[in-house]
């Protein structure tokens, strides 16, 4: 059962919204991503040593942030396409794309 | 510092290769096909990928390097992880599944699936292969940094195992026995790392941590004392270096940090002994706070008990809190006598708790080869070849993406984890100065030998592992790619299979003598390098041909060469090379940049967009 030949997939019809749509979650993640760089960088990282939430820094604030922006993001991002190919799927009456 | 192996350690390290083993011939029968060898059949289920994901991703970087560097540097190890999780964002949102709708085996098939192109064939083929190398040679090290405390071997022969091992693994049922290998690994590595960072916020912060074996941390190493009582004892001053001085008595040698207010602090040292920079066995585990901020001498010595994972961090942190750190110093005496010397330096909780240890932004050059390095963590995930394969193992774009999710959730879990297993360490009396690879297993030990056996067997499992989805992209890169794409051996079903496999022998081979030859460099330093030679040589190409319509094959082959070319050429005409392995100084480097990915990639993209401008012409497939 596991080890047939690969397959293709088919026609996805939803593929040209998802990738509309992960540009634009790319583009947000990046300028989040790019801001922790740069505070980083100016003024030698003094930002980074502030105390902002319960005793912690902003760099272990941001840092997790990242990481935690990161799941928040995918998971919206997953559902948003899994509609999407619902949508197209039922409208085609066929499944659709998805797994 | 001696360690050696425990029956239980060698018992549990034994039973996690049995499982293995007998997973890889128990897979074997099923995968005769090319299909099955190279892609598992394309019918791995998305929730199996995804954590398969993570066992192929959490490489011996992560869980020995980056804990590693957060324990002798603080929080830029933790910058690591940051950027290695950052990275699947790109993975999930731009490449996952197109990469599934246009590839077969290879990451080489989706880069040539609109041209058919054999330049592209080459060049990607040799960019997996570099970069499967580069990313090769610490999970080789981290191996062997392993086997060295866990079955009391030496360094060599835990590099030689773990290559003998994937190269059976392999060899048996390609992707596969590969699969469920990274799956049994990822997770249990997430399990036991949450166990192990459960007992240290358990067992709390003071300023007399247990150490391993009961003892002190450090042991008699971190003696402090003044040059008078030093000379009331018999010691005699014979040389200083900076603020390294050489004391004799007796006929024995010890070496000194002499701090601003006169105080001398004991420190460790290797000579004769010492290769690529590893200590000859005399060295004692270090790593404590001297006090803790908001508490008393008295207090701090007796502990805070069990703490939050807030708490944990807040009580670094703070202002007051000061910690021990080590650092590395190659000396010569007075005889012209090279030293390896290892000294206590205290700091406060503030400065390993910010980036700047070690990736400093005072300079331009230095901001720039953070920006650098943070660009290559950014965009290195997404074009790292054994990555890009597993894309192959499941049955739909869909579940191409879904299974990204799995991986974002328990590989971003995972390095949360990390910033507790290195500070851990770096406050439990549990790092090894010379080698910092083994913080985590070290910390795992302070808190008895059944979890150091576990965590490091499952350590061992994680270079498995990795070492494993490597040498599968890169056999496939010489086999398919090479021999039956670009060198037309129109190669049958199971021939492919056979290259596949002898391919993955010879791959191993070099993996070891490479594991050997870079023993003692911090695995996730390497890792990172192999990131920016990806980032450079293959997101660009990956990019532009998902989002730009001009571009044309030649401009896809000029991107990676360029790419490869750029970012090897500053890291090995760069500071890192020249003191490092060239044996020179930093400032005897042709450059000043340390990471490439700030010029690299750049250059990767500018080198295909000229090219494909000027061979327009020859864009038909992408057009077609």
């Amino acid at each position: 059962m596991l080890h047939e030949p690969a397959r293709s997939s088919g026609p996805d019809p939803a593929s040209g919204y998802k990738t509309r749509l992960g540009v634009v979650m790319f583009i947000i993640y990046c300028l989040v991503y790019a801001g922790f760089v740069l505070t980083s960088v100016v003024a030698e990282g003094r930002a980074m040593q502030v105390i902002v939430f319960a005793g912690l820094n902003l760099a272990v604030v941001y840092g997790f942030g990242l990481i935690i922006f990161a799941l928040v993001l995918a998971l919206i991002y997953n559902h948003l396409c899994t509609r999407r190919e619902r949508e197209l799927g039922a409208a085609a009456g066929g499944k659709g794309a998805g797994a | 510092m001696n360690l050696h192996g425990t029956p239980l350690s060698i018992v549990i390290f034994a039973l996690f290769v049995a499982a293995v083993l007998f997973l890889s011939f128990f897979f074997a029968r099923k995968a005769k096909s090319a299909a099955g060898y190279y892609a598992a059949g394309g019918q791995i289920h998305w929730a199996v990928n995804g954590i398969s994901f993570a066992g192929d991703y959490l490489s011996a970087a992560s869980f020995l390097g980056i804990c590693g560097m957060i324990a002798t540097l603080g929080y830029d190890g933790f910058l690591y992880s940051i950027g290695y999780l950052a990275g699947w964002v790109v993975a999930l949102f731009v490449v996952a599944e197109p990469m599934k709708r246009m590839g077969k085996f290879t990451f080489t098939d989706a880069l040539d699936a609109k041209f058919d192109s054999r330049g592209i064939k080459l060049a990607a083929a040799i960019s997996t292969l570099v970069v499967s190398i580069c990313y090769l040679i610490p999970q080789m090290n981290g191996a062997g940094s392993l086997v060295e405390p866990l079955l009391g071997l030496p360094h060599w022969v835990g590099v030689i195992l773990v290559g003998v091992i994937v190269i059976v693994i392999v060899s048996a049922a390609g992707m596969t026995s590969t699969t469920y290998v990274q799956f049994l690994k990822g997770g249990l590595l997430l399990i036991f790392s949450t166990i192990l960072v459960g007992f240290v916020l358990a067992r709390g912060l003071s300023t007399e941590p247990v150490g391993l074996d009961g003892g002190a941390p450090g042991g008699e190493m971190t003696v402090e004392a003044t040059e008078s009582q030093l000379v009331e004892q018999g010691y005699v001053l014979v040389h200083t270096t900076g603020s390294l001085q050489k004391y004799d008595r007796d006929g024995a040698t010890t070496w000194w940090k002499r701090e601003a207010d006169g105080t001398l602090w004991r420190a460790q040292w290797t000579s004769g002994g010492v290769v690529n920079g590893v200590a000859d066995g005399v060295l004692e585990p270090v790593g404590r706070l001297r006090q803790i901020g908001g508490m008393s001498a008295a207090e701090a010595a007796a502990g805070t008990g069990s703490v939050s994972p807030v708490a944990f961090l807040a009580h670094l942190t703070h202002p007051e809190t000061r910690v021990e750190q080590w650092q590395k110093q190659a000396v010569t005496d007075e005889k012209d006598a090279k030293y390896v010397v290892y000294s206590p330096k205290t700091v406060t909780g503030t400065d390993p708790m910010k980036p700047g240890v070690k990736f400093k932004v005072h300079t331009t050059t230095e901001k720039l080869n953070f920006v650098s390095l943070m660009m290559a963590l950014f965009f290195g995930t997404a074009a790292l070849p054994h990555i890009l394969i597993r894309y192959y193992t499941v049955p739909s774009p869909a579940c191409a993406r879904k299974s990204t999710i799995v991986a974002i959730a328990s590989i971003g879990f995972f390095y949360v984890l990390t910033l507790f297993l290195g500070l851990g360490a770096a406050v439990n009396g549990t790092v090894n100065p010379a080698d910092n690879n083994m913080s985590a297993p070290l910390l795992a030990m302070s808190f008895g030998g059944v979890l150091f056996a576990i965590i490091s067997a499952i350590a061992f499992a994680t270079v498995l592992g990795t070492v494993a989805g490597l040498i599968v992209a890169a056999s496939g890169a010489v086999a398919h790619d090479l021999m039956d794409r670009f060198g037309r051996m129109d190669l049958t079903d199971r021939q492919k299979v056979r290259a596949g496999k002898i391919a993955a022998f010879a791959v191993g081979i070099v993996a070891i003598v490479l594991g050997i030859v870079f023993r003692g460099v911090n695995v996730s330093f390497l890792v990172g390098w192999a990131f920016a030679v990806a980032a450079s040589a293959n997101l660009p190409a990956i990019l532009m041909l998902l989002f730009w319509k001009r571009t044309t094959a030649a401009g896809i082959v000029a991107s990676i060469i360029v790419g490869i070319v750029s970012s090897l050429g500053i890291i090995l005409t760069g500071p890192e090379m020249f003191a490092g392995p060239y044996g020179l100084t930093a400032e005897q480097a042709w450059h000043p940049l340390g990471q490439p990915g700030i010029i690299s990639i750049p250059l990767s993209f500018l080198a295909l967009i000229v090219v494909s401008l000027v061979t327009k012409n020859r864009r038909v497939a992408v057009e077609g």
